[in-house]
C-alpha cells in the first residue's frame, strides 16, 4: 500500500516536471521567435534621429523604445505588416528602408527599369543600324 | 553656379525631420500608469470632457524641458485645454522634484518607463508636444521645446 502511493507520488512529480519543462520550452521558443521577428522588422526601419543607421543597429533612446514597442506589439499578436503600416502612419514612409510601391515611390521603383529599357532600345538601334 | 544653389538650398533647409502624418488620429486605447497615484487607467477615459488636450512628453533629465516649463504653465491658464504630461524614461523621485522645482503645469501625469507610449504617439524623444482635439485628431505637433510663437499659436487655435 505504502509502495503504491509512493510510486503514484513519483509519477505525479514526473508529470508536473514534464509539464513545467514543456511550458518553459514553449515560452523560450515563443520569446526567441518574437526576438528574431523584432530583429527582422527593426532591420528595415530607419532610426529617424541617427545618421544612416537602422533601428536594429542604433542604441539611441528612440531606437531602444522602438525595439521594445515592436516586441510588445508582436507579443500582442500583431503581424509584421500591421506593425509596419502603423509606424508609417505615425512617422511617414521615410521610416521604411524598403518602401513599398505607392504613388510617392512609383518613380523610385520604375525609373531604373525605364532607364534600362531606354538604354536597351538605344543599343539595339545602334546594333541593327550596323547590320 | 548650380552647386552653389544646391548647397544654399541644403543649408537653409529645416534640419528637424517632421513627417507628413498620414493618419493624424492619435491612438488612445491603451493603459497608462499615473505618476503620483500609481493607478492604471485607459488613456481614452482620461481624454474626456475638454475641447483640447495638450500632451507633453518630458523628463527631469531633459534640459530643454526646463526651458519650456514656463510656457506650459502659461498654457495651463487656458481652461479649454487639459494638460497631460508623459514622463519619459525617468525616476519617480526625480520627476516629482522637477515638478516641485519648475512648477506643475499638468492636470494628469503618466509614466512612460519604456518609451513605448511615446512611440504610440509617434514621438521621437523629449521634449515633444501634441495638441489634439476632442476627436483625438492631432492639430499640431511640436518637436523640441515650446517657444513663445508656439504658445501664441496654441492659444490662437484653442481660443477660436
Amino acid at each position: 500500500m505504502f509502495m503504491k502511493s509512493k510510486r503514484l507520488l513519483i509519477i505525479k512529480i514526473l508529470i508536473i516536471f514534464i509539464l513545467i519543462s514543456f511550458n518553459f520550452k514553449n515560452v523560450a521558443v515563443s520569446s526567441d521567435f518574437s526576438e528574431q521577428q523584432t530583429i527582422n522588422i527593426t532591420k528595415n526601419l530607419r532610426c529617424l534621429i541617427c545618421q544612416g543607421q537602422t533601428i536594429h543597429e542604433s542604441n539611441s533612446d528612440f531606437a531602444e523604445s522602438m525595439k521594445k514597442y515592436i516586441k510588445s506589439e508582436l507579443e500582442n499578436g500583431k503581424t509584421n505588416e500591421e506593425i509596419f503600416s502603423s509606424l508609417v502612419k505615425k512617422y511617414g514612409q521615410w521610416i521604411m528602408y524598403d518602401p513599398g510601391i505607392s504613388r510617392n515611390t512609383l518613380l523610385l521603383w520604375t525609373l531604373p527599369l525605364l532607364l534600362f529599357l531606354i538604354g536597351g532600345v538605344i543599343i539595339a538601334k545602334k546594333i541593327f543600324r550596323k547590320i | 553656379m548650380l552647386s552653389f544653389f544646391v548647397f544654399k538650398f541644403a543649408l537653409e533647409k529645416e534640419k528637424i525631420y517632421s513627417p507628413k502624418i498620414i493618419d493624424n488620429q492619435i491612438y488612445t486605447d491603451f493603459e497608462v500608469q499615473d505618476l503620483i497615484e500609481g493607478k492604471r487607467i485607459n488613456l481614452s477615459k482620461v481624454l474626456f470632457g475638454k475641447n483640447f488636450y495638450l500632451i507633453n512628453i518630458w523628463s527631469s533629465w531633459c534640459e530643454p524641458c526646463k526651458d519650456e516649463s514656463d510656457k506650459l504653465l502659461e498654457l495651463k491658464k487656458n481652461t479649454s485645454i487639459m494638460m497631460i504630461g508623459i514622463n519619459y524614461k525617468d525616476k519617480k523621485i526625480n520627476a516629482l522634484n522637477f515638478l516641485k522645482l519648475y512648477g506643475d503645469p499638468f492636470d494628469r501625469v503618466f509614466i512612460d518607463k519604456q518609451g513605448t507610449i511615446s512611440i504610440n504617439f509617434g514621438a521621437y524623444g523629449v521634449p515633444e508636444t501634441f495638441l489634439i482635439n476632442e476627436d483625438n485628431k492631432v492639430l499640431k505637433k511640436y518637436i523640441g521645446p515650446l517657444n513663445d510663437e508656439d504658445v501664441y499659436e496654441i492659444k490662437k487655435i484653442t481660443n477660436n
